[in-house]
């Protein structure tokens, strides 16, 4: 029994797919933060679908794929804000009509292009089969997000609760935004392979929603975050072993269950407490005369 | 406590030609010119619409005038920034209250500006969100989630924040907004107490009636600077007509019972909230007499004080 256990560590492969989902979980999770507080998980979203399009093109050069994404990020973020400029348009309606043309861009390329990578490992990701030199890519994005958070996360923190005071202060604000911007595009790149360009977005969401219902600082949300992402990538793909199941869909799945239970169970901010919360004012509230 | 400000000279603020027109071709202010030296309280009066955030933003650099300029101690705001001379208490509309940060963590903002790279509060640091917190009285609640606090404590919170960054210019964006009178007199004496130290406070509102009570000098604003200058002058029933138009609501007295009963003539100026009263011949009239003199007293000793250092 405990030997059928340990099995998933007997295979080189799992083991990378394991410690690697493990660091990209850590580090949306730490990411999932500053997302869900500043507002910007549509914003994740339309990143995500935003690189496909790269992704395809960088195949049809011979360049490497998280080049191509990147690249491609950026651009849709930069057309995001120049629509947004310049048209009165919702910036909702805007990132929606932005992010779903590069994505309709990509599957056309895709479609019109046969290549080696086929449509599915990029929309659903697989982390069982990532080359060497991707593994590299990806630890060297993680560490450079890891480095930068570390650094700088209470600057981060100041503009995203409150970028008028960082700009009273004399705060880069537009350099802020633009390494969170940096950091989320890169992320992104880096945990497609994981879980796919569809999923990317519950990674860098669900952790930090989580953590927000768990605690009132921003300091303890991020490790909670964090933690979160990394234990729930490291399980999910472990438990995709003896599924047979995608890997992207397994930690998915386990960071919603978490997201569940400290919905109900949470010690201030869960339904549980606030029904608790309900009795005890309403309790006193026939006491009192 | 926070080290005293007034043994250094007090600082301009400037306002010259300020124009400012946005990427849509929108001109919200044009040629706003105005000086205020610290040792004061300034309203900065106008209706929405009238360019007052606009001018409010610009003195804070959030926007670039298109021309003209706003000079700090006759620098560009830019650099009285980073000296963090400028502090700014936000509208309470503004800031996002489910944002997991504490009383103690809001505070602690306003010392950036003094931190290290890493922004690593140093002792002197906390010392000084202690103190800041203590002197609005929050220190009770300084590990409480913002959130949950009450509409006034809410306020409470930024003005310690801009106490911490020993801000020498304090601006704040409609401080009285959903805060009740309590809140608002606890307010208005701290606002003066820094005045005493020598701060320059600039306050942004549309609330007429609380103006002369704690305001000396006021700039009033419609599209342009209109007036600006002790509020006794600027104050006048002419000068707000003008900034306000139609936007007021006016009750003249003079055939009502008030004249009949007692002889006095009396004319009331409303938007909302405190009403504005103006005696005959259009000088304006306060609600506390003994209150309003001890104010001039106050300000004339503190112009002797000031003269003599």
């Amino acid at each position: 029994m405990f030997d059928h256990l340990l099995e998933p560590f007997r295979y080189d492969y799992m083991l990378t797919a394991l410690w690697v989902s493990a660091l990209i979980g850590a580090v949306c999770g730490l990411l999932s933060g500053f997302v869900t507080l500043k507002g910007w998980s549509l914003l994740g979203d339309a990143l995500s679908h935003a690189v496909v399009p790269g992704v395809a093109l960088a195949a049809l050069a011979g360049l490497p794929f998280s080049v191509g994404a990147f690249t491609s990020g950026l651009l849709a973020a930069a057309a995001m804000s120049f629509v947004k400029l310049k048209t009165p348009v919702r910036e909702d309606a805007v990132i929606g009509v932005v992010f779903t043309a590069f994505f309709a861009f990509g599957i056309l390329l895709i479609s019109l292009y046969p290549m080696q990578i086929d449509l599915k490992s990029i929309i659903f990701g697989n982390i069982l089969a990532i080359s060497p030199e991707d593994v590299v890519q990806l630890v060297a994005i993680s560490a450079v997000c890891l480095l930068v958070i570390a650094l700088k996360w209470r600057d981060l923190l100041l503009f995203s609760f409150d970028p008028n005071q960082a700009r009273t202060l004399g705060l880069p604000v537009r350099l802020l935004h633009l390494t969170l911007l940096l950091l989320l595009s890169a992320t992104t790149v880096a945990a497609l392979q994981a879980v796919g360009a569809v999923l990317v977005v519950a990674m860098l969401i669900t952790p930090g929603a989580t953590a927000y219902l768990l605690t009132d600082r921003f300091g303890k949300l991020l490790l909670i975050g964090s933690a979160l992402g990394a234990v729930t990538a490291f399980g999910g793909a472990y438990a995709s072993y003896f599924l047979d199941g995608a890997t992207g869909g397994c930690i998915v799945v386990l960071q919603t269950l978490c997201f569940l239970l400290a919905l109900v169970f949470a010690p201030r901010h869960g339904l549980l407490a606030a029904r608790h919360a309900r009795r005890t004012t309403g309790l006193a509230g026939t006491l009192t005369p | 406590m926070s080290p005293p400000v007034s043994n250094e000279l007090p600082l301009t603020l400037a306002a010259q030609q300020v124009s400012v027109t946005y990427p849509n071709g929108h001109t919200a202010l044009s040629d706003a010119t105005f000086t205020l030296t610290g040792g004061t309280i300034c309203a900065l009066v106008g209706v929405n619409g009238s360019g007052k955030s606009t001018l409010f933003k610009a003195l804070m650099g959030f926007v670039t005038p298109t021309a003209g300029r706003v000079t700090i101690a006759d620098a560009p705001v830019r650099e009285a920034q980073r000296k963090g001379w400028v502090a700014y208490v936000p509208q309470s509309e503004e800031v996002d209250w489910t944002f997991p940060v504490s009383v103690e963590d809001v505070v602690m903002m306003g010392r950036y500006g003094y931190m290290n790279f890493l922004r690593t509060p140093r002792p002197v640091d906390r010392e000084a969100v202690t103190a800041a917190i203590q002197r609005v009285g929050l220190s009770d609640l300084r590990k409480r989630q913002i959130g949950e606090l009450s509409g006034g404590q809410k306020k409470r919170v930024f003005v310690a924040r801009a106490l911490a960054q020993q801000g020498r210019i304090i601006l704040l964006d409609e401080p009285f907004t959903g805060v009740d009178v309590k809140t608002e007199e606890a307010i208005v004496t701290l606002l003066r107490e820094l005045r005493a130290e020598g701060r320059l406070i600039l306050v942004s509102t549309h609330n007429l009636g609380s103006v002369p009570e704690f305001c000396d000098q006021v700039v009033l604003i419609n599209r342009t600077v209109l007036a600006c200058g002790p509020t006794a002058e600027v104050f006048t029933a002419e000068n707000l007509s003008r900034a306000f138009g139609g936007a007021l609501r006016h009750f003249d007295l003079s055939h009502s019972t008030v004249e009949a009963h007692d002889g006095r003539q009396v004319t009331v100026l409303t938007d909302d909230e405190r009403p504005l009263v103006l005696g005959q011949g259009g000088h304006l009239e306060y609600r506390d007499r003994a209150a309003h003199q001890k104010l001039v007293d106050e300000r004339e000793a503190a112009k002797t004080t000031a003269r003599d250092v």
